[in-house]
């Protein structure tokens, strides 16, 4: 049963074929596909050799040790490595059949949003902060409504609906990065990316964002990374472990942590290392 | 650090002052506190100086055009105005100027050609006044008779701020030539206070699918915006004080007019050309009241500069809660 | 929807450009001016400027050896009065002040030095020239001096705070008094920080043409001693440069780069000292 996760995604299934009250991901559709990306800072390389997919309308969580890699394969999905002039990348990263590097940036940014580790409203309304993306987009619409949407869906829009034109700093921590959610829903992306959007956070944040995760996905398909082993135990369908910018398991949630495939994956999530 | 107080009266004030420790301490206290005096001395100087204007002439002194030494009328609005002309004229060359390129300098340029560039605007702001004051008469001077002046005049010249003939020197050419002495300013502190916006908040940005243009001016420029303020008040109260090159180009004309090529004098020029051939008590003083009221707005814009500077920065640290 | 990206790139991509043109134009300026001054001071430059006084009114030749000494009297004389207040201040400041007299200390540092160098030249002419009755190197050197005590008060209390914490203690478990602690390791510790801002200091009042004008006043002769007015190389610029004739324009020329030469290299001295590694404390 030891899965060799470099050959894709196949030798998964056969994994999970017997298993037959669980999701088979061979046959679900992929937003994303990563295939044999490589990735360098410089001449160090971080990500060796990963193949992966995203599966559509899921959950998709990102664990392993801190200095894995999971950071990093999380924001190449969106390109943000480019932001760093230094970073190389190989491979393929595939957005509904369409080669993400082929693309323009902008216009794939919009349609794989993110989440960042700490809060970082803008400095401006909240109003604004949620209608920064529609209007710099030009969608169609009044951005009042669209504004309002995004905060229902972001769990916000209770809080804060008689306090729209108030400064974003002026909320706690975890209404700041409900709000960066719903910015980042505000335009409509088929991909949201949350990079552990919750390790900034109290318990009680962190359990309504785990809430709203689990709503949202029928919204948008969500890839997030943690390294909390139980929110990706709570909140995810598909469960991908990473050691050293290496791809260990890859695999249905209940699957990984309950009969993981690998004994590295094992040993990280019965707490032996990490 | 303290003496332990009264209770060590075994120790006396003598026997302590013996100690290297104590004398180093009376030393430095002697030092520090003669900036102090120094400084209120200035002060003091300024008002007791230009009492005369001040008790002939109260707050009419800042309204009154007059300036004649025959009959012993002195106003400083000329010179209220000219300054304040030739600077506001400054800033709108070089605030657009000056974060353009700040902006180029934080956002855009590999570190290394950063640091570079900023080291030779460095070097701009060191270079004297009476050197732009040089290249202002022998280069702007004839660029503005020659090039500047028929290029507004002839289409514009029914502005009033356009109007009359250039002799080359003006209101306008100094406010050029100010503009140049004053962008190193602008780009050092907002080059500085750009780079402290946090990371995320441009990242934030462009995953909203924001070009880099829009990443920029409408998140990273905001979110710096009173620090660059401060960089503006700093420019502004550096311009308001030039003296040297300001005399060399403005045309050393104590009248208001509204056409920007028409000569002027700031309150700095007037002193620096009338001082010391001043007649006469009330003369003498009258100058020397330009130079408190001139003390007095560069005193309240860098005090204003200095804490928005502060603000900014630390808005930075304060905001990734 | 692909218009308005494309259009938005467009817009990005020549707003970016024009940031760049700023930046260019900006420094460009700096290179404009020194090329300039190169090209008419360094054919207007000879054995005479240095050695050679003034001619009197409207006869060509000549030079500016008077203004050449005189600055460098000043320059000396400002350095002498200055220095040590912003040393020894700074000194206070860093090692020995509470609270409530560093701020105000500091407070009076930064007023001074954002008083407009003509105020200053004006303070200086109350102080010195009136009493003693005549303009004079004396009175300009103050003027000067004061100019420089800001700087130097800061830049001593930036850097000898910056002096780890470890160095000191570790004198004091030596057993070292706090004086002697300052003299043998702070200090020396702190000393190419503060010598750059005297540095800088001294280069940026070397300039100063404003202060000059009511103090020194000029001369178009030899000053003797301190107390006679003496001429110097901006105050110089700023006569020659203001008046009709040709050759003194010339003058002017050679004196502005001989000036220019000397602050630049004193910078570019002083910010290659400091980017040889020394603890500069991010204020």
């Amino acid at each position: 049963m030891q899965g060799s996760p470099n050959q894709g995604i196949s030798v998964n299934v056969a994994a999970t074929a017997a298993s037959g009250t669980r999701e088979n991901i061979g046959t679900l559709p992929m937003r994303m596909k990563i295939s044999k990306v490589n990735f360098y800072y410089g001449s160090k390389q971080i990500l060796f050799d990963i193949s992966m997919g995203i599966a559509d309308k899921r959950v998709t969580a990102l664990i392993g040790p801190s200095g894995c890699g999971k950071s990093t394969l999380l924001r190449t999905l969106n390109r943000m490595h480019e932001t760093v002039t230094s970073s190389r990348l190989e491979g393929e990263i595939v957005l509904d059949q369409q080669n993400i590097l082929a693309q323009d940036v902008t216009a794939l940014r919009r349609r794989v949003g993110m989440v960042f580790q700490r809060p970082n409203p803008f400095p401006k309304s909240i109003f604004d902060n949620v209608a920064y993306g529609p209007k710099i987009n030009g969608m169609k619409g009044a951005i009042s409504e669209i504004v309002e949407r995004s905060l229902r869906h972001a769990a916000l829009w209770e809080e804060v609906k008689d306090h729209l034109h108030k400064s974003a700093y002026e909320l706690s921590g975890g209404q700041q990065q409900r709000l960066c959610i719903a910015r980042a829903l505000a335009v409509e992306p088929e991909v949201l990316l949350l990079d552990e959007p919750c390790s900034a956070l109290d318990p009680i944040s962190t359990a309504k964002i785990e809430e709203l995760l689990v709503e949202l996905k029928s919204l948008t398909t969500i890839a997030i990374v943690t390294h909390n082993m139980q929110q990706a135990a709570r909140v995810s369908d598909f469960t991908a472990f990473l050691l050293t910018g290496q791809m260990i398991e890859f695999n249905p949630t209940p699957l990984l942590f309950t009969t993981p495939g690998d004994p590295r994956t094992e040993a990280y999530i019965t707490g032996r290392f990490g | 650090m303290q003496g332990a107080g009264p209770i060590s009266g075994s120790r006396s004030f003598l026997s302590k002052l013996c100690e290297g420790d104590e004398i180093a301490r009376l030393v430095t206290f002697i030092f520090a506190a003669t900036v102090v005096l120094i400084t209120v001395a200035l002060v003091y100087e300024l008002w007791i100086s230009s009492a005369l204007p001040r008790h002939k002439f109260g707050l009419h002194f800042f309204v009154s055009e007059a300036w004649d030494p025959v009959t012993d009328e002195f106003g400083a609005l000329p010179f209220i105005y000219g300054t304040l002309v030739t600077s506001t004229v400054s800033l709108l060359i070089a605030i657009p100027l000056g974060i353009g390129a700040s902006i180029f300098l934080a956002e855009l340029a590999p570190p290394r050609i950063s640091d570079t560039l900023q080291f030779f605007i460095d070097l701009l702001a060191a270079v004297p006044s009476v050197i732009y004051g040089l290249l202002g008469i022998f280069i702007v001077v004839p660029l503005m008779r020659d090039v500047i002046y028929p290029a507004l005049n002839k289409p514009f010249g029914f502005l009033p701020i356009f109007k009359g003939p250039s002799y080359g020197v003006g209101v306008l050419t100094a406010g050029i030539v100010l503009a140049i002495m004053v962008i190193p300013y602008i780009i050092s502190v907002s080059r500085e206070v750009l780079l402290s916006v946090p990371r995320d908040q441009r990242e934030a940005a462009l995953a909203l699918g924001s070009t880099r243009w829009e990443s920029t001016w409408k998140v990273v420029v905001p979110f710096a915006r009173t620090g660059i303020m401060g960089s503006v008040f700093l420019a502004l109260a550096r311009a308001l004080g030039e003296t040297m090159a300001v005399t060399m180009v403005i045309g050393n004309t104590p009248k208001i007019a509204a056409s920007l090529f028409a000569p002027g004098y700031s309150i700095a020029a007037v002193i620096a050309n009338e001082f010391t051939e001043a007649t006469g008590e009330l003369y003498t003083q009258s100058l020397i009241a330009l130079g408190l009221v001139l003390f007095l707005l560069t005193f309240i814009l860098n005090g204003l500069a200095r804490i928005l500077i502060i603000v900014t920065t630390q808005k930075g640290s304060k905001v990734s809660s | 929807m692909a218009a308005r990206l494309r259009w938005r790139k467009f817009v990005s991509n020549f707003m970016l450009t024009l940031t760049g043109v700023c930046a260019f134009v900006s420094v460009a300026v700096l290179f404009f001016i020194l090329g300039y001054l190169l090209f008419n001071g360094g054919t207007s430059i000879n054995w005479d400027f240095f050695t050679k006084l003034p001619k009197p009114v409207g006869e060509t030749g000549g030079g500016m050896a008077n203004a050449i000494v005189g600055s460098a009297k000043l320059l000396a004389a400002a350095s002498l009065f200055g220095v040590p207040i912003g040393f020894f201040g700074g000194m206070y400041l860093a090692e020995f002040s509470g609270a409530k007299m560093a701020g105000v200390v500091r407070y009076a540092a930064d007023l001074l030095n954002g008083v407009p160098s003509i105020v200053i030249g004006i303070f200086a002419f109350s102080m010195v020239v009136r009493p003693f009755k005549t303009f004079s190197t004396l009175a300009g050197a103050f003027a000067l001096g004061l100019m420089m005590i800001p700087i130097t008060l800061r830049s001593t209390e930036e850097f000898l705070n910056g002096v780890p914490r470890m160095l000191r203690e570790g004198a004091m478990a030596l057993g070292a008094s706090k004086w002697k602690t300052i003299a043998t390791v702070i200090v020396p510790a702190a000393y190419r920080g503060i010598l750059t801002a005297i540095l800088l200091a001294l280069a940026r009042v070397a300039g100063e043409a404003a202060p000059l004008l009511f103090t020194a006043f000029g001369n178009r002769y030899w000053s003797q001693g301190w107390n006679q007015p003496t001429a110097a190389l901006p105050e110089m610029i700023f006569r020659y440069a203001g008046s009709p004739y040709e050759d003194w324009h010339r003058q002017a020329w050679a004196a502005g780069l001989v000036l220019l030469g000397f602050i630049l290299i004193i910078n570019i001295l002083a910010r290659t000292i400091l980017a040889r590694g020394i603890a500069a404390p991010r204020s």
